[in-house]
């Protein structure tokens, strides 16, 4: 064998090695001896929050000199693709964020790790006690509370106004809602604007006295009258009182832009919006969703320690900072973000305080009325065949009933498989 | 390897090999083709390391993995569940893959037939261009070499249906455009549009160069014997293009099973009843929304097999229509 060939072979097993070795430590932040660094990854801060959550983690790292905090965001539609490939990549963040449904597949896949050794020593008495036991499955608590937001009716006052419309109440039903949609609908404004998808049908369906799964959880029911008449709610609105798919034409945010410009008069949409509707020049305020029986969305965020971090500790520090402490509170509680899922109503109590909207304590009409949305394993493969149901109806491809009966007949399968 | 019992060096010295008795010297040559033989595979070994250990590594090692993974359960964020082959046998009663794999076929069929008409009838007009001809490839050239994101991006404006420039063209002519993109009987004929406009160029290049294989005399001679235009275009320059033609079929098939870029991108496989998911858009679902990648790792190496089929059976069929001259 020449110099040469052994030099390559040499050449090529180092690169080998080190392309085998990247993987597991050119990804990590050395830490400086005795500190160790928590890697946090997050959907909910990014765009309008990013320097609230540098806030209170600058807090957090003066309040523990040992732990550094590196956040890492993405936004929630690329969130979990992101999350879980870091995971199959044996590279996953310490701490991360979980809204409900992915909090039980995550659980369940054994991806989180059981805080029990933490919560052991440690009083939890500052959460709520509900939003507490939602986190935790067979005995175990998987993750802490971080944050809930509703789902409530906007609306724009001075295009009400000017169709001499009252402005909605929390006794409005999908009648009076639509009456008004068409009276506001006109020129450059549309009357409503509620997209036709899972979560708002899972709601919808609430609301018109249904319910998704029948008694056993497993059976589909959403394809009863009730499940039809939702359904019809939903798409009564694209191309008469709101745009349609292919008017809106993929543009991301159009309806919140729509709403900005002063070009939609009533919008479904979440508290997470208050604070980027701050400086509209116009007047606007939020009401519990209408509906003869009220059924609200409530969504629910938790963060979690990876099963896989060497950093259990310091990572649980964090998430107790993030979650309860007094600068986290004021700090959601000062930019509208999310509220905090705490005991103490005082710690939150100038949430309700600030304008706009004037009516913020609809948020606490939508908690009271809170549906919880049908979560099973397949969750993801559930959602997008109600909503492709739903767009076939819309496009007149199938009649309703026809569609959500094999929608119902693919959920079953789902289900079936576990 | 010292240097004095190198059988090489030893044979070097003239001296050396005239004192050797014969059968050693044969011994030493025997030796010797030896040794070139090792240098000469250390050589080949040196000049296929670049491409042969990133293929390797990214490729041969993946594809193993891929087969390895499909006969698992297995969500990504836990751990893997041994299933045998019954991923494959679940696989057989999907309707959705097979919609999908339906709806692959169907883009073959719209995308084949476009690029190949469209990149000859650019190929012909091109030949009779003198002045300006590698301009022109080059122009039509460069969707090819553009990434496919920025190029569906594109069309995915170009047919918006409200503000898209198709759609405001049609407008003008008094017809009301689809909804392309958004309509769930558009999406598919959207995304071959895109594509064939991108694939042009490339089909064009290659059958250019073929037409200019044509020899000029051939064609005189038809033309004296009084073969009009048409004539000459069917019975001389279709089967002499027919080696550049069936190399066109064969990749632009072969391209056509893996469509997955410009999917995603325009369609992401919908809209309403998946009316684009092609095969590989379904794989990428099975994997990252689904949590499924037994699933799709075992529609992959279907997917891998029927290209393989295809591609066999249009090897095997080109000797009743592939003119080799």
């Amino acid at each position: 064998m020449s110099r040469g060939l052994k030099a390559l072979s040499a050449f090529a097993l180092v690169a080998v090695l080190a392309a085998g070795c990247a993987k597991g430590s050119a990804t990590r932040e050395s830490a400086p001896e005795g500190t160790s660094n928590i890697k946090y990854f997050t959907f909910s801060a990014a765009p309008d929050h990013l320097a609230d959550l540098d806030k209170i983690v600058k807090a957090f790292e003066a309040a523990n000199p040992s732990i550094t905090v590196t956040v890492e965001t993405a936004p929630f539609t690329d969130y979990f693709t992101k999350l879980q490939t870091a995971i199959a990549g044996q590279t996953a963040p310490d701490a991360f964020e979980l809204n409900y449904e992915n909090f039980v597949s995550y659980a369940d896949a054994g991806a989180l790790r059981d805080l029990g050794d933490q919560t052991a020593g440690d009083d939890l008495s500052a959460y709520a006690p509900r939003s507490l036991q939602t986190f935790g499955r067979n005995g175990k608590q998987y993750a802490l509370p971080e944050s809930y937001s509703a789902v409530l009716l906007f609306y724009n006052k001075d295009l009400f106004d000017k169709a001499k419309l009252a402005y909605p109440t929390a006794d409005w039903t999908w009648d009076d809602e639509l009456a008004a949609a068409r009276k506001l609908t006109g020129g450059e404004v549309y009357g409503d604007f509620q997209p036709v998808q899972f979560f708002e049908f899972y709601k919808a369906l609430a609301q018109a006295g249904g319910s998704f799964f029948g008694p056993d959880g497993k059976q589909a029911a959403f394809n009863g009258p009730q499940g039809v008449a939702a359904a019809e709610f939903l798409l009564a609105k694209p191309g008469k009182v709101m745009p349609t798919v292919a008017q809106i034409g993929g543009t991301p945010d159009y309806d919140t832009n729509l709403f900005k410009k002063g070009r939609l008069a009533m919008w479904h949409n979440g508290v997470w919006q208050f604070a980027g509707l701050k400086d509209v020049p116009f007047g606007w305020d939020v009401v519990v969703e209408p509906a003869s029986t009220k059924a609200s969305a409530v969504f629910q965020n938790a963060v979690a320690v990876s099963a896989t971090t060497k950093n259990a500790a310091a990572a649980y520090k964090w998430l107790r900072f993030l979650t309860s402490s007094e600068v986290a509170a004021t700090t959601r509680v000062a930019s509208s973000w999310e509220l905090p899922p705490l005991a103490d109503a005082k710690a939150y109590a100038g949430y309700f305080e600030q304008t706009p909207p004037a009516n913020r304590k609809a948020v606490l009409d939508a908690v009271a009325s809170a549906t919880a949305e049908p979560v099973i394993a397949r969750q993801q493969e559930l959602q997008d065949i109600v909503t492709k149901a739903l767009e076939q109806a819309a496009a007149g491809k199938a009649p309703v009933q026809k569609a959500l009966d094999d929608a119902a007949a693919k959920v079953n399968e789902l289900t079936k498989s576990g | 390897m010292s240097e004095t019992t190198s059988p090489a060096r030893a044979l070097d010295e003239p001296a050396a090999a005239g004192r050797a008795r014969p059968a050693a010297a044969v011994r030493a040559a025997g030796r010797r083709t030896a040794g070139a033989r090792l240098r000469k595979a250390g050589t080949v070994v040196l000049f296929l390391a670049p491409s042969a250990v990133p293929l390797v590594l990214f490729t041969l090692v993946p594809m193993v993995g891929s087969l390895w993974v499909s006969l698992h359960e297995w969500n990504l964020i836990g751990a893997m569940r041994w299933v045998g082959l019954g991923n494959y046998a679940a696989l057989l009663r999907d309707g959705d893959a097979w919609r999908a794999l339906g709806n692959t076929v169907l883009y073959i069929a719209g995308y084949l037939p476009l690029v190949y008409v469209g990149g000859l009838g650019l190929a012909l007009a091109l030949n009779r261009v003198t002045r300006g001809r590698d301009l022109f490839r080059g122009v039509y050239f460069l969707p090819v070499v553009t990434s496919w994101v920025v190029v569906a991006l594109i069309w995915k404006w170009l047919l918006n249906p409200s503000e898209g420039i198709v759609n405001k063209i049609l407008a003008l002519l008094g017809i009301d455009g689809p909804g392309w993109w958004t309509s769930d009987t558009w999406a598919l004929p959207s995304v071959i549009i895109a594509s064939a406009w991108k694939d042009l160029g490339f089909v064009m290049v290659i059958l250019l160069a073929g037409l200019q294989a044509v020899p000029g005399d051939v064609l005189e001679a038809a033309r004296v014997d009084g073969a009009g235009a048409w004539r000459r275009f069917r019975h001389i320059v279709l089967p002499l293009l027919s080696p550049s033609t069936f190399f066109v079929l064969v990749i632009s098939c072969i391209s056509g099973f893996q469509v997955f870029d410009q999917v995603y991108v325009m369609t992401s496989g919908g809209p309403a009843a998946a009316a684009s998911e092609v095969a590989v858009e379904r794989v990428y679902d099975l994997t990252f929304r689904y949590g499924r990648v037994g699933d799709a790792s075992a529609l992959s190496w279907v997917l891998f097999l029927v290209i393989l089929l295809v591609t066999v059976v249009q090897v095997r069929l080109q000797r009743r229509w592939v003119d080799y001259g």
